[in-house]
């Protein structure tokens, strides 16, 4: 049993303080001044309590670049993040494309027994991008969802094809935007930056391109898709339109998109080095207000950890990727609560809305529910460090950024995984 | 005086002093060397390297000389040295050199930023000599002392640069050394070949090399790889000298004194026509013997400790 009393609770919908008891890894009851013999208490008073986050696109590197991250580093990091549930990605090694590796990463993920973790499924074989992954099979074996993330499908036959064959099995496809040929050997934005700092740009057209491609072909397919990490306005601006006719689109955007722009890669700190690539200053603002407009569904990390030798290199051979799950919630409080996003519609989009995407648990705070709780301070301002990171991949541009708002207790299923110390 | 940064990466941020200051002793330097002056001795006990991961003989002649002209111990690491080739990072080699006590290092390499990503790593003083399309500032450096010393000033110079500016480094250094020096630079190249939004520089930028020549103080070529063309960049060379070569035609919307320039080497009938190069007001072999005097001055401003300087 854990009493949790006096927080601040804001869920999707409302926001109130009261005290929360829990037993038996669910919530049995929600009131004021409420005691319970022998129950552990934590003392809320002074935080916020949030639907535990569910981050719906990461990176965990297992199996097979555990030199990167593993389940174990990844849990840890997701839960001193603030994170009840995450969803990891299929570009490991092997490509996660087949229901026994599904299974591996379910049991892996229990052995460690920090957060809930889901697996999701390849669109291609391999990431191949022209055959087909068993999705009928992955699915039942447990993929939430189905990406070649890392790549775009670039064949339009085959993201026909893809959809269609989604379409049958009610599964739903998240989709890495990306046109590889225009990107070419791009690096960062195209830009003032770019074109001052001598690094190969990546024209927004890249990633613009795919989702209108892919908005007409859901469009006309009456398929369901759910668009990964956009980054420009042009990508919001065509969601935005898309749904207003009825599209059934969703898509999410990282923290780093509304927290850092191009500008931040002079001086070529490659931890700025991230794909899609940050963008122009317009398109932060651009990123707030489809925040704020309802266009985007799910604030999402992709966490994306990497090797100190593959980061602390030449700009232009550096991988691309953010280490995200410790930063994102102070990034949300940071950027997000100063420009008029309210606590409820940070819940929906790291709780409500990624759990009604994916058809997973989670997303309110209610009685009888699971209690996965996100608690944190909302004033808390320090210093992002390297100490702050226990993800294996310390690669963050937000190293060394004064931020706000920190977690403090992370609950899963009514167990405190992650307490700060 | 002393410049304010430990490493010098680029004129972009360099003040109007520090870069002044260089060229002022670029002046005492060529003095020395005009008067027969060949050694030294301001840099003997200094140790400089040059670590260059790109082929250049020219560049990389004209810091030796100026090094060895003051008296420091030079060395050399190419591309094709053992370390290199077997992978070493190149922040295992910055480090080991760092570790043998060298005081400078010369750096050129392929990929912009380098020099920079270097120079925060180590505690030696780093020079860029080149890095990919970001700049060349020695170049440019030598290229505003050509141009003061045969126009008496930079302020107020209407300086055109034609070319392949996207992937030059020498257009990039020269335009913000002349800018912070309050000059007028004008780039013209096609449209494949211009960096976008680089206006917001305050530079002008225009397609139309008549327009980008008219009223000229310096017209400066620059190379264009011959590869481009096949990268998809340009329909053909015959039709890019077309549009884009500087040729006596051109020349003659310049002003009367105006300087051809070019940091060579230059590939003849494309970016120049032959009697450009060879013409009386064509100062491109006067730059590769102002290299090694602003080189020297360079060096020597930067192997200066604080408690050197009176
Ligand atoms: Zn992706």
């Amino acid at each position: 049993m854990i009493l949790i009393k006096s927080g601040k609770i804001a869920d999707a919908e409302k926001t109130y303080t009261a005290d929360i008891l829990i037993e038996n890894g669910k919530i049995k009851q929600i009131g004021e001044n409420l005691s319970a013999k022998g129950a552990e208490e934590i003392d809320a008073e002074g935080l916020t309590i949030i639907p535990g986050m569910i981050d719906m696109h990461c990176h965990l590197r297992e199996p097979g670049q555990e030199y990167k991250e593993d389940i174990l580093s990844g849990s840890k990091a997701a839960v001193k993040g603030g994170f009840t549930s995450i969803v990891c990605m299929p570009n490991t090694d092997p490509v996660i494309d087949n229901a026994g590796l599904i299974a591996y990463v379910q049991e892996r993920a229990k052995k460690v027994g920090l957060c809930k973790i889901y697996p999701t499924g390849a669109i291609t074989t391999g990431l191949g991008g022209t055959q087909l992954t068993e999705m009928g099979e992955l699915k039942a074996a447990g993929a939430v969802a189905f990406t070649d993330d890392g790549k775009p499908v670039s064949s339009g036959k085959m993201m026909r094809n893809a959809l269609n064959y989604a379409k049958c099995l009610d599964a739903l496809l998240i989709l890495h935007e990306e046109d590889l040929d225009l990107r070419a050997d791009g690096v960062m934005n195209e830009g003032y930056y770019s074109s001052m700092l001598g690094l190969r740009g990546i024209n927004r057209a890249a990633e613009e391109s795919m989702i209108a491609r892919d908005i007409a072909l859901a469009e006309s397919l009456k398929c369901r898709i759910h668009i990964a990490h956009v980054s420009t306005r042009g990508g919001f601006d065509m969601i935005k339109k898309a749904k207003a006719r009825g599209v059934s689109v969703t898509c999410e955007t990282m923290p780093h998109y509304f927290s850092a722009d191009d500008s931040w890669v002079v001086g070529y700190d490659s931890n700025t080095k991230v794909n899609p690539p940050l963008r122009t200053k317009d398109d932060v603002a651009a990123a707030i207000e489809a925040i704020k407009d309802g266009t985007v569904d799910a604030i999402a990390t992709d966490h994306a950890p990497h090797h100190v030798d593959e980061k602390d290199v030449e700009y232009d051979i550096a991988l691309f990727g953010i280490s995200g799950f410790e930063s994102a919630l102070s990034l949300m409080v940071t950027h997000l609560l100063p420009a008029g996003v309210s606590l409820n519609k940070i819940a929906e989009l790291t709780s409500k809305n990624p759990a009604k995407i994916l058809r997973i648990p989670g997303g309110s705070i209610a009685e009888g529910e699971p209690a996965d709780l996100t608690i944190f301070d909302e004033n808390e301002k320090y210093v992002f460090t390297k100490a702050d990171m226990v993800s294996r991949g310390k690669n963050s541009p937000f190293i060394g950024r004064e931020l706000v708002g920190k977690a403090k207790y992370t609950v899963v299923d009514g167990v405190i995984k992650y307490k700060e110390s | 005086m002393q410049l304010i940064n430990k490493d010098l990466v680029g004129l972009e941020g360099v003040s109007a002093e520090e870069i002044a200051h260089i060229l002022d002793s670029a002046k005492s330097m060529k003095d020395y060397l005009q008067q027969g002056v060949k050694k030294m001795p301001q840099l003997q006990n200094k140790s400089i390297v040059t670590l260059f991961y790109e082929n250049s003989t020219r560049t990389k002649m004209s810091f030796d000389l100026a090094g060895k002209y003051l008296g420091a111990s030079m060395s050399a690491i190419a591309a094709s040295s053992s370390s290199i080739q077997k992978g070493e990072t190149l922040l295992d080699t910055g480090r080991t050199l760092e570790a043998r006590g060298i005081d400078i290092i010369i750096m050129r390499h392929p990929m912009s930023g380098a020099p920079e990503f270097l120079g925060r790593n180590i505690s030696a003083r780093v020079i860029n000599a080149g890095d990919g399309m970001h700049e060349h500032p020695t170049q440019a450096l030598l290229d505003m002392y050509t141009m003061q010393e045969k126009l008496g000033r930079l302020a107020g110079l209407k300086v055109a640069i034609i070319g392949d500016i996207l992937h030059s480094r020498v257009a990039r250094s020269n335009l913000h050394g002349l800018k912070t020096m309050g000059a007028d630079v004008t780039l013209c190249g096609p449209g494949t070949l211009m960096p976008v939004e680089i206006e917001k520089t305050g530079v002008k930028v225009t397609y139309d090399i008549r327009e980008a020549v008219k009223d000229a103080d310096v017209v400066m070529g620059l190379r264009l790889q011959l590869e481009r063309q096949k990268s998809g960049l340009l329909p053909s060379l015959r039709e890019y000298n077309e549009l884009f070569g500087v040729n006596s035609e051109v020349l003659k919307l310049a002003k009367p004194h105006a300087l051809i320039m070019h940091p060579g080497p230059v590939n003849r009938g494309v970016e120049m026509d032959t009697d450009i190069i060879d013409h009386d007001r064509s100062v491109i072999t006067e730059q590769v013997t102002n290299g090694v005097a602003v080189r020297m001055a360079l060096l020597y401003i930067m192997t200066r400790k604080k408690e050197d300087i009176v």
